[in-house]
């Protein structure tokens, strides 16, 4: 029984990725020259294992576990290149990590590198997800099971947190960026400001200053 | 009939894709209003059962949404709903990707990416408070908090360490009847 649904779950998977495929390759073959080639060489193996990773540890906060990954265990992009394409992550629609796993993958390997980081990002959280909630009326209420879950939700808030003082002590930010990081983390973290108007209102005013720095 | 159901699946979560921004945690009252005032999907309290479920699972909290499917039409359900949300959205990042790629090394793309750096760090420190707010039942989820954050800062070490100890602590605090 339980091998049936894994065997449905793996070739459901195999089908979504197809239809994607299918669609990718229809834009692709329209008027998009293909990208410059990638500095490294990443293998579509190495990008679904690393992302296989991401989507195992990321419990909580994903950006944190992926730039652990991506920036420390892997190497794949600098400390600055991260933050940024997690920046545009979260100004697109949609999860800022799938955003994050489209674009690295296809920087290294094209179209066919999205897919890879994508399904490796989200293979494991949905089997184990079908699984929890498969278990989840027996074992939600045992109480040594909630102890460990709010240890690791404490433990999944600290990472991020970490995740965020790290970023800024290795950015080596100037006054002007730190003051508004910080006007960012208090309008939403302590504000409780909704997150798009926040950053529709400082993201531009953002790029001003990085231009002026720039330019001094 | 089924067929119906999965294409309403696949509308609803489609839909909510391209406005999506911030992740589905922004979205989470719109998914609310449509599958439990609207579509009579589930009640309520059900509703907020599957989040806590996803809470407890790793990966984005989008998988809110597969969990959703799979409530209502087992793994056809979840795989639906899981090509909604993340297949219009996903698409266009693939776009906006390409596009900084042919356009890097312009002055005007590297400034928007500095320009952008400073939001992405302040929004995971804001996310960090707001999950540490949430976690916080006492002071061993506290401790805990606090540990992880400073081995994070100072270690280069898997993430994964800290995860097991909490969840380790957790327990023992429960088996020795501390309070967390």
């Amino acid at each position: 029984m339980a091998h049936s649904i894994i065997v449905r779950v793996i070739a459901l998977a195999l089908l979504r990725l197809i239809l994607i495929l299918s669609i990718v390759r229809a834009m692709m073959s329209t008027d998009i020259p293909p990208t410059r080639p990638s500095p490294i060489p990443i293998s579509r193996t190495q990008l679904f294992l690393g992302f296989l990773k991401i989507g195992l540890l990321g419990f909580g906060g994903v950006a944190a576990i992926a730039r652990h990954v991506i920036v420390e265990d892997r190497a794949w992009l600098s400390e600055k290149d991260y933050a940024s394409l997690l920046g545009i992550g979260q100004i697109l629609p949609g999860p800022n990590i799938v955003n994050v796993s489209i674009m690295i993958g296809d920087r290294f390997q094209g179209p066919l590198g999205s897919l890879c980081a994508l399904s490796g990002l989200m293979t494991m959280p949905l089997l184990i997800l079908v699984g929890l909630a498969t278990a989840y009326q027996s074992f939600a209420t045992v109480p040594a099971v909630q102890a460990g879950i709010a240890g690791t939700a404490a433990a999944a808030a600290g990472l991020v947190v970490g995740t965020a003082l790290k970023m800024t002590r290795k950015l080596k930010p100037t006054r002007l960026t730190l003051a508004i990081g910080v006007v960012v983390f208090a309008a939403v973290g302590i504000a409780h400001l909704p997150m798009l108007p926040v950053v529709l209102i400082v993201a531009p005013l953002s790029i001003l200053a990085a231009a002026r720095e720039n330019r001094s | 009939m089924k067929d119906d159901l999965l294409g309403q699946i696949f509308v609803t979560f489609a839909s909510v894709s391209l406005v999506a921004v911030g992740g589905a945690n922004a979205v989470m009252p719109d998914i609310h209003r449509q599958v439990v005032d609207q579509l009579h999907w589930m009640d309520s309290a059900t509703f907020a059962n599957l989040f806590a479920v996803t809470q407890a699972a790793p990966g984005p909290n989008v998988l809110f949404v597969s969990l959703i499917g799979w409530h209502m039409a087992g793994l056809a359900g979840l795989a639906v709903a899981t090509v909604a949300i993340v297949m219009p959205s996903g698409l266009l990042a693939f776009a906006v990707g390409r596009l900084l790629s042919r356009l890097e090394g312009r002055p005007i793309v590297k400034t928007i990416k500095s320009g952008l750096v400073p939001i992405a760090v302040g929004l995971i420190l804001a996310s960090g408070l707001v999950m540490g707010a949430a976690a916080y039942h006492g002071l061993l989820t506290l401790g805990i908090t606090a540990a992880t954050a400073a081995f994070v800062f100072l270690k280069e070490r898997s993430p994964f360490w800290p995860l097991l100890g909490g969840a380790l602590l957790g327990v023992a605090a429960y088996a020795t009847g501390v309070p967390y």
